[in-house]
């Protein structure tokens, strides 16, 4: 199943406005999308957004109601699962009860054609427990392994095959956090070293952010926005994606100006506040629902008394600490601001340093450069 | 406390008589009224008795292919019915609750009267295309009747059983098969069987129970056969005899044996861990 994918163009998978519908509900509505050779992608959104299916229609599980799909330039459409190139780690890894770790395994290479000789089996099966840091296990029964050596023992049965693709639905998520934690590092070392095209499906945004090259934001069915982890962070197209990739704080207005790259908005207490438009996002003109969007690492935190000039930023706003939590590196305040209610600041160590260290129920001034505010969709 | 009272003697009603029965096989005397000491003499004349005998060979034999039809059929049924949706769903489940709730006496005329009139029906026909000369077959009750009504009745149980296993199993191991690349029918024979397997044989040991100990459907449609209900049916007009009473015991004691290991092969079904059937 291998050698005729090594000389395959560019794109191992490929959209062409896929549909997916059950009864009434489009859990994928019209998506395209180009996953690389090679590359970590993920999808990412909230519960029911249709993650699952997209990867689904990948495996080949379900069959899309309009639209074609593509693996390795050749389209897989009434293809059953079982002729797919691809493997797949379940959630809750659906390894064999009945086998034993080793069999579970072997499984993929048994239903070969030709069947590789016993011997030959028996020796991918060692290095592929030996991949997953699992030697010495293969005579166990699965009901014996932890979470985390299932989770192992799953991924070693899908890689064996040495499959184009792998495709991972939310195969983290019943792990603890510090497991979790390791397990991502192995997940990301792993695809570097054999070199596969990973699919994830998380609805874990630090986890998305942390491992993946591609990222596709989802939303009800339709793609939000896809692209690198670097550039949702930092160029959302719309208060969606800014809100689920990290913290931001949004002023939500009215359009009142558009000049260059500068928009500015008015709020409905009449208070203007200009930002960067963000070069993902439609044009905006005078009148459009819009937001500002400031990320609480770029605002400042002062004493009451410091003005905008005194923090060296353009806003200046009064507030009061409603919490603070210390996060070592980092403190991250909750501040109840007179005029644009709460915002979150996130004060490294080194600002800290600047003051004496606020409590709760202190007053303090919270600033930013314009330059670092961005102006969004309000949807 | 009254309550307990009351449940008390219920047991005691339930099982008083049973206890008798084995307490007296065991009875050196001859007589079923007074119990003069152990002894397992009644046990050997009943094994030695070749009425018994054969009446226990022909219950053996009906029971165990009903069972294995039955678990074959039901098992198939099963597997079918799981793919039925839409508003015909309820009927058929309906339809095999209904059918076990059904009395033998019921499923003993109906039987009769349907195999009587296919025989009537059939036996001319085959006896005039039968060629000359040669004696035509002629169908007639008898084992094989009593094995398809006892399939009948039984198959219900094997499907509720397979069913409620279906419905327990993770069908993400399926598609981990089939993504695995294991065709229809190897994720048929690697998978599905082996998860189902206590539940078919739980139905198989129940099948073979309720047909060893069925007498009202064997009496409508044994014909001239007898197996042991109806052995021992006939031979308690001639008065309740020590043997009688051991034979009664052995069919308890191998009903009980069957019916506890099915329990414990559905226990094991619902367990996340089934490691039996390999
Ligand atoms: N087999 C199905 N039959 C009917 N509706 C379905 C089916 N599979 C998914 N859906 C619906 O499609 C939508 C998308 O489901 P999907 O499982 O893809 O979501 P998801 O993004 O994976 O969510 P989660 O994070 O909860 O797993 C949901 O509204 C769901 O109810
Ligand atoms: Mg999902």
């Amino acid at each position: 199943m291998t050698a005729e994918i090594n000389n395959l163009p560019d794109a191992d998978i490929e959209f062409r406005d896929v549909s997916k519908r059950f009864g009434d509900v489009i859990a994928v509505d019209n998506v395209s999308l180009l996953i690389k050779r090679g590359e970590f992608f993920s999808f990412l959104g909230p519960s029911g957004c249709g993650k699952t299916t997209s990867l689904r229609l990948i495996a080949g599980f379900e069959q899309p109601t309009t639209g074609g799909v593509q693996i390795g330039g050749t389209s897989v459409i009434g293809v059953p699962p079982h002729k797919r190139p691809v493997n797949m780690v379940f959630q809750h890894y659906a390894l064999f009860p009945h086998m034993t770790v080793a069999e579970n395994i072997g499984f993929g290479l048994r239903q070969r054609k030709p069947k590789p000789s016993r011997s030959d089996m028996d020796k991918q099966v060692d290095e592929s427990l030996e991949m997953v840091r699992m030697s010495g296990y293969g005579n166990r029964r699965i009901w014996e392994m932890s979470g985390g050596q299932q989770q192992r023992v799953a991924l070693a049965r899908a890689l064996i095959n040495r499959p184009t693709v792998l495709l991972l639905d939310e195969p983290l998520a019943a792990l603890d956090r510090k497991l979790r934690r390791d397990m991502q590092i192995e997940l990301q070392t792993l695809q570097r070293e054999v070199g596969i095209t990973f699919i994830l499906v998380t609805h874990d945004q630090e986890e998305a952010l942390s491992m993946s090259d591609q990222i596709c934001i989802m939303r009800e069915g339709r793609v939000e926005q896809l692209g690198s982890p670097r550039e949702l962070y930092d160029l959302p197209v719309n208060r969606y994606v800014a809100d689920f990739v990290g913290k931001t704080n949004f002023i939500a207005g009215t359009v009142s100006q558009v000049s260059g790259g500068t928009i500015t908005l008015e709020t409905e207490k009449g208070m203007s506040f200009s930002g960067r438009h963000s070069p993902e996002t439609k044009m905006l003109s005078p009148g459009d629902n819009a937001c500002v969007a400031i990320r609480p690492e770029l605002m400042l935190i002062g004493s009451d008394s410091e003005s905008a000039a005194d923090m060296n930023t353009d806003i200046a706003l009064s507030g009061q600490i409603k919490n603070q939590i210390f996060l070592g590196e980092h403190t991250e305040y909750l501040v109840a601001t007179d005029i644009i209610g709460d915002v979150l600041v996130l004060s490294p160590k080194y600002i800290e340093s600047r003051h004496k260290g606020f409590g709760p129920g202190d007053r303090v001034s919270v600033g930013w450069k314009n330059e670092i505010a961005l102006v969004l969709e309000d949807s | 406390m009254t309550m307990r009272l009351y449940t008390f003697a219920v047991y005691l009603f339930l099982y008083v008589p049973i206890g008798i029965i084995v307490l007296f096989s065991f009875n050196s005397g001859r007589h079923a009224s007074d119990f003069q000491g152990l002894s397992v003499k009644w046990y050997g004349k009943a094994l030695s008795n070749p009425f018994m005998m054969d009446a226990l060979t022909t219950s053996l034999i009906i029971a165990f292919s009903a069972a294995l039809l039955s678990s074959i059929m039901g098992t198939m049924a099963a597997l079918a019915l799981q793919r039925i949706r839409g508003p015909l769903k309820p009927l058929f489940d309906g339809m095999i609750y209904v059918s076990i709730m059904i009395p033998g006496i019921v499923i003993g005329i109906a039987t009769l009267v349907a195999l009587v009139t296919v025989f009537d029906f059939l036996n001319p026909i085959l006896a005039s295309v039968w060629p000359e000369g040669a004696n035509p077959p002629k169908l007639s009750l008898g084992y094989m009747s009593v094995i398809a009504a006892h399939t009948l009745f039984t198959m219900s149980l094997v499907i509720l059983l397979v069913r409620a296993r279906i419905a327990g199993m993770d069908r993400s191991l399926i598609e981990a098969a089939q993504d695995l690349y294991a065709t229809p029918w190897q994720t048929f024979r690697l998978i599905t069987l082996p998860q189902i397997f206590p539940a078919i044989l739980a139905g198989f040991l129940l099948s073979f129970t309720f047909s060893f100990d069925d007498f009202i459907i064997s009496f409508f449609v044994a014909g001239t056969n007898s197996t042991l209900p109806i052995y021992v049916f006939s031979s308690i007009r001639r008065g309740i005899t020590p043997e009688v009473n051991a034979i009664g015991t052995m069919v308890l004691a191998v009903s009980l044996i069957l019916l506890v290991t099915a329990q414990i092969l559905l226990r094991k079904n619902t367990g996340k861990s089934s490691a039996a059937a390999e």
